[in-house]
């Protein structure tokens, strides 16, 4: 047939071309299109790998300056006539003095402090000057009074939050033209701020209480901490660790090694990919409805939230779980079956330790996603202002009300003070620096484990 | 160190170990094993032959009801090993495996130490009353399985890390460590050079002392090396058993003797 298209006599086209070293036409178009697809994969890489540094960028950018913030530290003169009337430092009588008794003293010891450092204050009253200070320092002084008893009569070296426009404008937040129209601060303040900073009083310094106070009041975000909700989150993990593992892992195992495949098993295999997918508010409505409505457990407590993201991480415990079992050669259960070993044996002595990494590797992860879930946490009230400070015990770690902190992130970031624009951004930061360590902790695990066979 | 045609005349008289009858074996709906009736005989080599995918292996894993993992796998007829039926309902297949041992095709030592990987059978089985009866059924295994010389020296070192013929006489010995009366082989010999198949072999027939042994092999040089007595096996029916040199020499079905002459399979 073909011959017959060639005019007769006339040689058939060789097969192959008669040089290597000159590629065909053939080979040339494979070789370009091999060479588009590894540009395309590169371009692929290069795009993830910018929107990755713009993000770093962007958190560190504008979280940072939530780890620091401005102190003004001064002299404080403690006046036992006003702290303790009847001189005998009972604590009873002591925590009379409430945190109005303290905020003049305050006002005295700034106005003495720009005395003695040769600035003219530009204000007629007093209590101008308490612009300056955060609203929170008179509370601190009383905390450190209440503690301190000893220290009345005397003058000590106090230091005290300055008040979030003050750190505004130390962080460039906050300048004179922002300050128009915003009554709390002046910009005469600011000219106070310029020399009390140049005479050392007034510094940025590292804010430890960022990372383990409580949150605070709309109206001092210099105050705010993300330290409680770091708790939250912490007892919340115990509950999803110790509830997803155990009950992960077992109903692994069995649908893996003993269930018979049957459409009973396939029907719950397709649930658990299922579930899997299902958005994670979901879960919270559900969670809201059986734990808080149905069951009456407390509002708001890491428990409930801990329940509600065990139900979040199991599929994901499961699923992987199930993989590291699948993944482990089916000769090594030949192997124990054949030494007389029971099923049971083979799989706990053999498998379970094969698939370890595997199972610790999925369950971090499952973890880590939990540690960074914020909607099921809304509807189960886990989102809002918290007051009280840490929890006293470990009962009321699990049972009082808390936030995590993804939610306390969404609560800072949806506040209205710019201030807490910065601290939103600090609370990724150290989400952030938790899963990191979560997953390098799974990484290590599985480098640790890892065994061939 | 092969057999004399004098030592196969002898075997003939022995006891029978395992008697299957009438067996068939299913996996969903194809019927894999069709009416096998065979007579295993204690402390004699048995070798099964056959073209792939004749159903010799799938027997095999019948002996030590290794066809209980796989789901869709039915058998049905009797085999009787010293005279109880292994299919009953009362028999647990844990306490049939620890009498009926069994060599992978493939050498599948666990992860763990040399010594762990003997130790495990006689600690599951509570063979060992201390750790110096253990130590003792090691080093007995090791010996039985002609690798205690190679060994010796880093019992402790991971039996992953040893050479194919190496962990294959390493799953011998562990095979051979739970003191079982029937040793199951499926092509222990598939996946090593000529050089450790020859040790392997060695093995087997030093084996026959005190076990009965079973195995399944692709090369009927090996068969005729290591067996006594020979099953051929085509399409899921025995074909033929009898001696082994009577099988490959004069063999009564026109159909071993083309196997056998490399016609068929």
């Amino acid at each position: 047939m073909t011959d017959a298209t060639n005019p007769a006599g006339a040689a058939p086209a060789p097969k192959h071309p008669s040089s290597l070293l000159a590629a065909d036409v053939r080979t040339k178009r494979r070789n370009a299109a091999e060479a588009r697809f590894k540009a395309y994969g590169l371009a692929a890489v290069g795009i993830g790998l910018i929107f990755l540094v713009a993000l770093l960028f962007a958190i560190i950018r504008n979280g940072t300056p939530a780890f620091t913030q401005t102190f003004l530290t001064i002299p404080v003169e403690l006046p036992e006539a006003k702290l303790d009337k009847n001189g005998n430092r009972d604590p009873a009588d002591l925590s009379k003095v409430t945190t109005f008794g303290y905020a003049p003293l305050i006002e005295v010891a700034v106005a003495r402090a720009l005395e003695e450092n040769g600035i003219d204050s530009p204000f007629e009253k007093q209590k101008d000057l308490r612009n300056l200070v955060s609203a929170s320092a008179p509370a601190q002084l009383r905390d450190y009074v209440l503690q301190h008893p000893d220290d009345i009569g005397k003058t000590i070296e106090f230091r005290m939050l300055a008040s979030s426009r003050v750190d505004g404008y130390l962080k460039g937040r906050v300048t004179r033209d922002s300050l128009a129209r915003d009554k709390n601060l002046d910009a005469e303040h600011l000219d106070l701020v310029d020399q009390l900073q140049a005479a050392g009083l007034i510094k940025k310094q590292f804010n430890w209480a960022f990372i383990f106070g409580a949150d605070a009041s709309e109206s001092r975000p210099e105050q705010a901490g993300i330290g409680v909700a770091m708790i939250g989150s912490f007892f919340m993990m115990l509950v999803v660790l110790a509830l997803s593992l155990p009950i992960g892992v077992a109903a692994s195992i069995y649908l893996e090694e003993f269930a018979p495949k049957n459409r009973w098993t396939d029907l719950i295999e397709v649930n658990i990919s299922n579930l899997a997918a299902v958005p994670s508010i979901v879960f919270g409505i559900l969670g809201l409805a059986v734990f808080i409505q149905f069951m009456h457990f407390p509002q708001s407590a890491p428990l409930v939230g801990g329940l509600v993201l065990t139900l979040m991480t199991l599929p994901t415990i499961i699923i992987s779980t199930r993989a590291s079992l699948k993944a482990v050669p089916p000769s090594i259960r030949d192997a124990a079956l054949g030494v007389g070993a029971s099923k049971m044996q083979a799989v706990f002595h053999h498998v379970l330790p094969l698939a370890m990494p595997g199972i610790l590797t999925g369950t971090i992860i499952g973890l880590a996603q939990a540690l960074g879930e914020t909607a099921p946490l809304l509807l189960i009230g886990m989102v809002g202002f918290i007051a009280s400070n840490a929890p006293d015990g470990i009962a009321s770690g699990f049972l009082a009300p808390n936030s995590a902190m993804p939610a306390q992130i969404y609560e800072w970031a949806k506040r209205a003070d710019p201030a807490y624009y910065e601290r939103a951004w600090g609370g990724i930061i150290i989400l952030l620096l938790f899963l990191m360590t979560m997953n390098i902790i799974a990484i290590i695990l599985r480098r640790r484990f890892e065994r061939r066979w | 160190m092969y057999d004399s045609p004098n030592s196969e005349a002898k075997i003939g008289q022995k006891a029978i170990k395992i008697s299957a009858n009438k067996v068939q074996v299913y996996y969903g709906d194809t019927h894999a094993i069709k009416d096998v009736d065979v007579q295993i005989e204690d402390k004699t080599v048995t070798a099964f032959i056959g073209p792939s995918g004749c159903g010799k292996s799938t027997f095999l894993r019948c002996l030590n009801r290794m066809n209980d993992t796989i789901d869709i796998c039915r058998v049905e007829g009797e085999i009787l090993l010293d005279g109880e039926d292994i299919y009953d309902k009362r028999v647990d297949p844990v306490q049939l495996r620890a009498k009926v041992g069994m060599v992978f095709q493939k050498p599948n030592p666990f992860p763990k130490s040399i010594y762990d990987n003997i130790a495990y059978g006689p600690r599951i089985h509570g063979l060992a009353r201390s750790k110096a009866d253990l130590d003792d059924i090691v080093e007995k295994s090791l010996r039985r399985g002609a690798i205690w010389n190679e060994v010796k020296d880093r019992l402790h070192a991971p039996g992953t890390g040893l050479s194919g013929g190496q962990q294959q006489r390493l799953c011998i010995a562990r095979a051979i460590a739970t003191e079982p009366e029937v040793l199951l082989m499926d092509e222990p010999c598939s996946a090593l050079d000529p050089i450790a198949t020859g040790q392997v072999e060695e093995l087997i027939d030093e084996l026959r002392e005190n076990f009965s042994v079973v195995i399944v092999t692709h090369s009927m040089q090996q068969a005729a090396r290591v067996s006594q007595k020979t099953a051929f096996f085509h399409l899921g029916n025995l074909v033929e058993y009898g001696m082994t040199g009577q099988i490959f020499t004069n063999p009564n079905d026109p159909r071993t003797e083309s196997y056998i002459t490399g016609r068929i399979g």
